[in-house]
């Protein structure tokens, strides 16, 4: 029942605040953060022992007993991580937009909290039919944030992102309907269970391009590096909120889709295709960072670092090592914290300066003191550095992986210097140099708030990472049983 | 008992042309009030009694006509689309100064045409519920004459390829009536499948390609879709919702019988001649329809050449064949009509006396100005697109299932395609809606109290399909398993 209300109290709460916003802008925030303070507060009573099969809390409840469809839910320590993830950025953006969205403000904070209920529900859905469902269904309130209130090229960008993803998503339908079918032929009833699917029998043919289909869903999302081109206009256009959301939670369904779905249920082709996915996330790496490193427009230079850090989940997931999962699930949480802290300051800057161009911002340091200081952390986050959460993630990941495949590591590991050249690069062009002649306003309490809150969480991450690998190794050790991995 | 709908709906036409006959020269209004309580009674009565008369068992009457759970089903989406058409056009014809009573009568008429359709496995009975619905349909396209030649020239255009059409039906009976011998369905299927008889192969093949050439022209697939759009645009925004519903739901019954015919005598894998050509007819659509709605401005050419690529779909799910096929073509058929009415539904109210609310710049901010009507488009055009929590998607899945269990994966494969393509033009249109609107000039034109209530019916039947489909998969599989 927990787990119903997770997702339901999101939805009620955006349901609450589109009219509440109506009256007075106050009362739609002040819903939004109730309804997701109460969610969190859920989510930790969460926190506990793990069951059999390694799952905190399940719920089942019939959809279309005709077809074997139904509401199944299900949390273990990675969905766990994932939600806690979700409902605490989602808290942040909402205190990060506080200033900065003024219009229609009630409708922007539905369709804040229905995007934070549909995320929530894909890490919680163990129904494959569900699970395409709450995926399709994040999708639409998130081309409503953007193509409402993004920056210039908000419909394009909304535009781009929505096929994108839909057409994977197709794809992705395709794959599950026909594990389906298999499943029916194989037992003679049918059944969209994760439970049931995963031990349905597949000839190796049938099963890669299944496997196929469901990866280009997730490598759209990730992004893997060929698919990944919706993913700058997308971030770079979002409101601020927007973007934390999109780079913090909505990549994250991705990785969470290869790990909880693409090779539990497909394990032969995936160690086939793991070569492949290996090479593609070191080049992902690689090709982020020097892209990032080019860009003059802040918020997209941000983005493209998301495509060099997500390389590293993909590296770590298809190693397929305790080490390397656990360094995935680390360097998710990391990214999200980092990239989204990142996307606060771009916002605040563009909220302040209206421009993102890294040309015109100079020298701002000795102006913004503070947000000087926070951006300089939050870039020595982003390149790795030691007692911050994603160096631990980043090198978790790479002695994950370089058991199994030492070249594509070696790739990767090169990625960190990249990283290190476009985090220092952003930093020194934006905020040192000949002071800037302007007057502008300093992080405000608020805003210093919501980066403190990210900067304490990465410094525990980076410092005592233990209770987290506790609450997830349980739920990544079956992980690693079902698809026989190295535990 | 089994023919109460087809009578009630029959003598409801009847009843309003006796109506306007009897009152004569009376105030326009209160006649057509009249016309339009007479007919809305009519259709709600039919509705009753076919919902009451459906899941008896299988009755024939007279060789025409058989009583099965396709015709209890089919017939009463005819009947609640009929119906649901007449509600919504009550305030848009009350604007106009057209002759309502005749307006009602013919679509009355072309109802009891439809559900004929619904009912006949006979040639003669498809060729008779075929005439009737496309004459009323002549009528009611060149009904209102105030703004212009528009709706007359869509007329006009439909005349002539129908007629044209027509003539090719007809003529496929004559040609098939002389090579087997029979116009009954499945006594002809039997007859074909025994072997033809020798030399008159060429003659049976032509007869059944003339048929198919003249459903397919109903249906508006590819090639036969020329009249599609221009007729969609051209004629009244109710007509256009009748046309795209009722007379499409009577057709796709009769097809589903001759498919179903000849799928038990070939199996539809060994590629038998009728499912290839309607597998090409069915890519055709999809890919045309979905292109060509890309290019188009004006909503109702796009809704028109969306439903072309809906037939296609709706195609797919009919080839499928097994045991999930036909259930999931009839499902997708009710999908397809609730979201289709509840579209023309948004434009219709929208229409002014002086103009239809065809062009896209009607729609522009639309969100922010009226935004009941502008959710209900928002999801009916979602539906289209298959986005989920919407009856389209669970249709959509259905259809997939169906289409996968069939093994029919080229055509999977240009659906999907033909899905994404739609996606760009269905979201256009939202992106259109919530654009930031211009100062308003006109006043806005109210709702009206019947067209409110039909569009929130269909609302909710298109969200509770979506959400809750699995009382509607039991009702349709114990209607069609039997």
């Amino acid at each position: 029942m927990k787990l119903v209300a997770l997702v339901l109290v999101p939805l009620l709460g955006g349901l609450l605040a589109w009219p509440l916003g109506r009256r007075r802008t106050e009362w739609a925030r002040i819903a939004a953060v109730l309804a997701l303070g109460v969610d969190l507060a859920l989510a930790l009573s969460l926190l506990g022992p793990a069951g059999p099969g390694g799952w905190l809390a399940t719920f089942e409840l019939p959809w279309i007993p005709s077809l074997g469809i139904g509401l199944r839910l299900g949390l273990d320590g990675l969905s766990l991580v994932l939600v806690l993830l979700t409902l605490l950025v989602g808290l942040l953006a909402v205190f990060a937009s506080w200033s900065e969205i003024r219009e229609r403000v009630g409708f922007f904070h539905f369709n804040l909290c229905w995007v934070l209920a549909g995320i929530l529900g894909v890490f919680l859905a163990l129904d494959l039919v569900l699970f395409y469902f709450l995926w399709e269904l994040m999708l639409v309130p998130m081309v409503f944030l953007i193509a409402l209130w993004g920056h210039e090229r908000k419909t394009y960008a909304a535009i781009k992102f929505f096929l994108y993803t839909q057409a994977s998503g197709l794809l992705m339908l395709l794959a599950i309907l026909g594990l389906g079918l298999a499943h029916q032929r194989a037992a003679g009833s049918w059944s969209f269970a994760y439970g049931d699917l995963l031990g349905v029998s597949l000839e190796p043919t049938l099963a890669l391009w299944l496997m196929l289909g469901f990866f280009a869903a997730f490598a759209v999302k990730l992004p893997v590096v060929v698919l990944h081109t919706w993913l700058p206009d997308a971030h770079s256009q979002a409101p601020t909120a927007g973007s934390m959301v999109l780079a913090a939670l909505l990549l994250k369904t991705g990785a969470y889709g290869l790990l909880r779905f693409a090779i539990p249920l497909f394990p032969d082709a995936s160690v086939r295709f793991a070569p492949v996915a290996m090479v593609l996330g070191a080049i992902g790496v690689i090709y982020g960072a020097v892209l990032a490193f080019a860009q003059t427009d802040l918020k997209r230079l941000v983005a493209y670092t998301s495509v060099s850090h997500l390389g590293f989940v993909l590296l770590g997931i298809y190693a397929w090592t305790s080490f390397s999962l656990t360094g995935t699930v680390l360097q998710m949480v990391a990214h999200g914290l980092s990239t989204g802290a990142l996307f606060v300051l771009a916002g605040a800057l563009y909220e302040r300066t209206h421009t993102r161009d890294l040309e015109r911002l100079r020298g701002l340091a000795p102006v913004v003191p503070r947000m000087g200081a926070a951006a300089l952390f939050f870039a020595l986050a982003s390149l790795g550095l030691p007692g911050l959460g994603n160096f631990v993630a980043e090198f978790l990941v790479l002695v994950g992986a370089w058991e199994v495949r030492p070249i594509p590591t070696t790739i990767a590991a090169l990625g960190l210097v990249a990283a290190t050249l476009y985090s220092l690069r952003f930093f020194q062009r934006a905020f040192h140099g000949p002071a800037a002649e302007a007057e502008l306003a300093d992080l405000r309490p608020r805003e210093l708030t919501v980066l403190g809150a990210m900067g304490v969480a990465l410094l525990w991450l980076g410092l005592a990472p233990q209770p987290l690998f506790e609450v997830v190794a349980p739920a990544l050790d079956v992980l690693l049983r079902t698809a026989g991995g190295t535990p | 008992m089994v023919l109460l709908p087809l009578g009630i709906t029959a003598a409801s036409a009847l009843a309003v042309m006796l109506a306007a006959a009897v009152r004569g020269p009376t105030p326009r209004a209160a006649t057509g009030r009249a016309a339009e309580a007479l007919s809305v009674l009519g259709l709600a009565a039919a509705l009753g009694s076919q919902l009451a008369v459906a899941g008896a068992a299988p009755r024939r009457v007279t060789p025409l006509f058989v009583f099965d759970g396709v015709s209890s089903i089919l017939g009463a989406v005819v009947l609640a689309s009929a119906l649901a058409v007449v509600l919504l056009a009550s305030a848009y014809l009350r604007r106009l100064d057209e002759p309502w009573e005749e307006i009602y009568a013919l679509l009355l008429l072309g109802t009891a045409g439809a559900l004929a359709l619904t009912s006949s496995d006979h040639l003669v009975g498809l060729v008779l519920g075929l005439e009737t619905l496309s004459v009323s349909l002549y009528g009611l396209v060149a009904s209102v004459r105030t703004r212009g030649d528009e709706a007359l020239e869509a007329a006009m255009k439909y005349l002539v390829l129908a007629g044209a059409a027509s003539a090719f039906l007809l003529f496929g009976v004559a040609l098939l009536y002389a090579s087997v011998g029979t116009l009954e369905l499945p006594a002809l299927t039997a007859e074909l499948s025994a072997g033809t008889p020798a030399g008159s192969e060429l003659v049976t093949v032509a007869g059944l390609a003339f048929v198919l050439v003249g459903i397919g022209f109903k249906l508006a697939l590819v090639p036969f879709h020329l009249w599609t759009p221009d007729v969609y645009q051209g004629a009244p925004a109710p007509i256009t919702a009748f046309v795209a519903t009722v007379s499409k739901g009577g057709v796709v019954a009769f097809l589903l019988r001759l498919v179903a015919a000849a799928g038990a005598v070939a199996r539809p894998e060994d590629g038998e001649g009728l499912f290839v050509v309607l597998a090409l007819l069915a890519g055709a659509s999809i890919l045309v329809g979905n292109l060509l709605a890309l290019l188009q401005r004006d909503v109702k050419r796009l809704l028109a050449y969306s439903s072309i690529a809906h037939l296609g779909y709706l195609l797919v799910a009919l080839l499928a064949g097994g045991e999930l096929g036909p259930r999931a073509a009839v499902f997708y058929l009710i999908a397809y009509a609730v979201t289709i009415l509840l579209a023309f539904g948004v434009v219709t109210i929208l229409s002014r006396a002086e103009q239809e609310a065809g062009d896209l710049d009607a729609y522009r901010g639309l969100f922010w100005r009226r935004p009941i009507l502008a959710s209900a488009m928002a999801a009916a055009v979602f539906s289209l697109a298959g986005i989920p929590l919407t009856a389209g998607f669970v249709a959509k899945l259905y259809l997939l299932l169906a289409a996968l269990d069939g093994s029919r994966f080229g055509l999977v494969g240009i659906l999907v395609v033909g899905s994404v393509l739609g996606l760009y033009y269905y979201l256009r249109v939202v992106v259109a809606m919530l654009a930031t609107p211009e100062p308003e000039t006109a006043a806005s034109e109210p709702v009206g109290a019947s067209g409110g209530v039909a569009l929130a019916g269909l609302g909710a039947v298109l969200i509770w399909i979506g959400v809750a489909p699995s009382a509607w998969l039991r009702i349709l599989g114990i209607w069609l398993g039997g």
